[in-house]
């Protein structure tokens, strides 16, 4: 029978880390979420990583994978090409426990980003639609694809050396309202992207990019925020005058 | 023991949860609204809804249209009074969610788009591509940021605590650091979803476990129309990922071994979009018929959905399923077959509730699949699950905040408290009997699949009820490895499967005592509907020797039931 060789960074409830491996019948696993189940089922129960949809839209499983972070659900074992995955924890993030990490500064950061639509006509009681065209709705709609499953944060080289920097999700999350017609609330979120841990920190690697599972573009997001500053700046200026 | 309290407490974190706590806040922003979730709301199962929800926008469209297509759907099972009420509240939550920034597909001229879907009698599913629930949820997490909601990520609930038949507390374990933490509110909202991951071949994320059905059921309150399980048509082979039934609605078809389209034979009006309990069945009648595909994914037959024809629409109107496809089963949609399989999707059952989301106990309320009002009967119209949570997720929240208003944390029952705390402990974590935890659900799982599935029959389920009872027993055998204090998820399985095991019972009992055919619940005895003797709702309340089942009759407004076909 063929196996497929998994290779797990743990750690345990102290903080001590360990390499382990464990050998998994392939043709009882088609993901590498599988594979990770099928041991905790059958091999070691005490391997403790997050998962529930398995199908790439719930962003529980982000986890590095041969050194680099993906979605171990949707990473099929076909895909690895070889006998053997190494999997660890993502980067960046503190280690709860094993695969598990520390979720609450990623979702701190993107509270802080208002990611909500602002507007001055909020009554509570709505009867009909605010009108988009089609248009209008392809400026914003693939940034609302995120899934928040902080691989974005993983890649970023910037996050690794400097944690305050808010990061590609967020940053995505503020040009995502920027660009939906219905917002009104884009002076707060220029100036929470122009602030000092805003767009001026990145470095335009295209990391995040590359990372997304949904094909998000945090990279471009993230320039054209710094286009709508320009713009936004010039515009601010001249009203004054 | 840490304690918390807050003034309304909702258990979930998935759409009816966080549409309940947005609600809940905007009451009044006095009031502490707290949300516990063994996962961050974003990883709920609601997530992954993806066709469409169905709401009267268009001046050509009824209330009573859509009443009517939800009453047939249920065949005849449905409380006419709460679904005429229900449909009236649905529209004000899409234009709510618009301005909360929900991206609804659109028309040209920039109003809400909306498409058909199955055995609609008017295109009624208001969409976000095929991605309605990501988006909704996204919207409503995003939204809840606005508002000091206090979010109690990845904590498991253990059991909810009545004194005098009045809520006292909510016992959980902080995952996280393995603490024991008990919650009281003045108000407490059930909001934990369904219980489809009982069955082994499922749409379902791993983490619907029936925890709110089960949490409830044991403290007494009453679960209602448990044997009624719906089976998706389209589930992907092998994975069970969900092809949304707008693949059919857009055009796609079924095929069969001989790659005949069959579903004329079953459906001749409707085919491919008749109700789900339908399709389903045809599928598994073809696959009986020796018509399935046997291929490339074990011992599973199969059958193929058929994009082709519709490749045009695949990337702007079926783009999930179109990469699923892609990325799950190497398949192009665009030009490939697509192997699917009837699989456990929604739970039709749950907690005994109405309308007004109230329940047995005074300052519970409950909402969304963890609730059974009964909207759906004996089969949910798809289409119609999102819109329950948005609206009766509304309702929920306001009632509770209006209860909370007038009601106070009652004292803890510090005796309750503390027996669930050593059940935990000293009980739990120190049986060792051997028995593994994985292999009893799994176990369980595969009883689902064979004795209580589409197709049901005297013998296999009181088999059923005997592998249920072995199981039982083995679970009180259980070793539990893992004892380390965090993020012991082999001690989340553990509760999990004791709440499993329950509902498994009693969806079994009910569809053993249901001696009919209705909606979802099917049987090869009893093929007929059977008005006369189960115009009513099944009510399974907790006893020491298992599920008591009583009837409450169906409550019928203007639409006598009649022969159902699409």
């Amino acid at each position: 029978m063929e196996e497929l060789v998994v290779e797990v960074t743990r750690t345990d409830e102290k903080g001590n880390q360990k390499l382990q491996s464990f050998n998994v019948p392939k043709d009882k696993v088609s993901t590498v979420l599988e594979a990770l189940l099928y041991i905790k089922e059958n091999m070691d129960p005490s391997l403790s990583f997050r998962y529930s949809c398995r199908m790439e839209i719930c962003g529980s499983c982000g986890m590095e994978i041969d050194g680099k972070p993906h979605m171990a659900c949707s990473t099929t074992i076909e895909s690895l090409k070889s006998d053997k995955v190494k999997v660890a924890p993502m980067k960046h993030y503190k280690v709860i426990r094993d695969l598990a990490v520390d979720m609450e500064g990623f979702f701190g950061k993107y509270k802080e980003v208002k990611p909500y639509i602002i507007r001055d006509d909020e009554n509570g009681k709505y009867e009909s639609e605010i009108l988009q065209t089609p248009a209008q709705f392809d400026e914003f709609i693939d940034y609302s694809m995120c899934i928040k499953c902080g691989i974005c944060m993983a890649a970023c080289p910037i996050e690794g050396s400097d944690p305050d920097y808010l990061g590609p999700a967020p940053l995505t999350a503020i040009w995502r309202y920027v660009a939906d017609s219905r917002d009104q609330g884009a002076k707060y979120r220029l100036e929470v992207a122009s602030g000092p841990e805003g767009t001026s920190r990145c470095h335009f690697v295209g990391e995040c990019t590359e990372a997304c599972p949904k094909g998000v573009d945090p990279s471009y997001a993230i320039q054209k925020l710094r286009g709508s500053m320009v713009k936004y700046e010039f515009q601010s200026l001249f009203r004054r005058h | 023991m840490e304690k918390i309290k807050e003034d309304v407490l909702i258990l979930g974190g998935g759409m009816a949860g966080l549409r309940a706590a947005i609600a809940a806040a905007e009451y009044n922003p006095k009031l502490s609204v707290g949300l516990v979730s063994k996962l961050y709301p974003l990883r709920s199962h609601s997530v992954s809804a993806e066709g469409g929800t169905s709401a009267v926008l268009n001046p050509k469209d009824s209330f009573d249209l859509h009443s009517y297509d939800t009453i047939k759907g249920s065949d005849y099972l449905g409380d006419q009074d709460a679904i005429e009420e229900f449909v009236r509240l649905v529209p004000e939550q899409i234009y709510t969610t618009d301005h909360w920034g929900c991206p609804w597909s659109r028309n040209p001229d920039g109003t809400i788009s909306q498409r058909d879907f199955g055995a609609l009698s008017f295109p009624r599913a208001t969409f976000a591509a095929d991605k309605t629930g990501f988006h909704v949820m996204q919207t409503l997490f995003s939204r809840a940021m606005k508002y000091n909601i206090h979010f109690y990520n990845e904590y498991f609930a253990t059991k909810l605590i009545l004194n005098g038949g009045q809520l006292n507390s909510v016992t959980t374990i902080d995952l996280r650091t393995g603490n024991f933490v008990v919650f009281q509110g003045k108000a407490l909202i059930f909001a934990m979803g369904g219980a489809g991951r009982l069955y082994q071949f499922a749409t379902y994320a791993h983490s619907v476990t029936g925890d709110g059905d089960g949490i409830a059921y044991r403290a007494g309150i009453p679960l209602k129309d448990m044997e009624f399980i719906q089976f998706h048509p389209t589930g992907l082979v092998p994975s069970g990922i969900l092809i949304t039934e707008a693949a059919r609605s857009e055009g796609g078809y079924l095929l069969n071994s001989k790659k005949e389209r069959f579903m004329g034979t079953y459906a001749p009006h409707k085919f491919e979009t008749a109700s789900r309990d339908v399709v389903s069945r045809a599928i598994m009648w073809e696959i009986e018929a020796g018509r399935g595909v046997k291929g490339e994914y074990g011992d599973m037959e199969y059958v193929y959905l058929d994009m082709r024809h519709i490749a045009d629409k695949l990337d702007e109107r079926l783009p999930m399923i179109t990469e699923i496809a892609k990325k799950f089963n190497g398949i192009d949609a665009h030009t490939e077959l697509v192997p699917v399989h009837p699989a456990t999707h929604y739970t039709m059952g749950g907690i005994d509730s109405n309308v007004k989301t109230t329940t047995s106990v005074p300052g519970v309320f409950v909402a969304g699949e963890n609730a059974c009002v009964s909207i759906h009967g004996a089969n949910r119209l798809g289409s119609n699950s999102t819109n329950e949570c948005l609206a009766l997720g509304n309702v929920a929240g306001i009632a509770a905040a209006e209860w909370a208003v007038s009601h106070s944390v009652p004292d803890l029952d510090v005796a309750q408290v503390n027996d669930e705390e050593k059940r935990i402990w000293e009980d739990m974590l120190k049986r060792d009997g051997g028995e593994n935890i994985a292999k009893i659900r799994e176990d369980l799982r595969i009883n689902m699949d064979k004795n209580v599935g589409v197709f049901r029959t005297a013998d296999p389920l009181r088999n059923s009820l005997k592998n249920i009872a072995a199981l039982k027993e083995r679970y009180e055998k259980i070793t539990i490895q893992d004892k380390a204090d965090t993020f012991n998820l082999e001690l989340e399985w553990a509760f999990e499967v004791g709440f499993m095991l329950d509902l498994a019972e009693i969806i079994t009992a009910g569809a053993l005592q249901r001696t009919e055919s209705r909606g979802a619940h099917y049987r090869r005895d009893f093929p007929d509907r059977d008005d006369a003797n189960f115009m009513k709702h099944t009510i399974a309340t907790y006893s020491k020797d298992g599920p008591v089942l009583t009837y409450r009759p169906v409550v019928v407004t203007k639409w006598q039931p009649t022969v159902r076909s699409y």
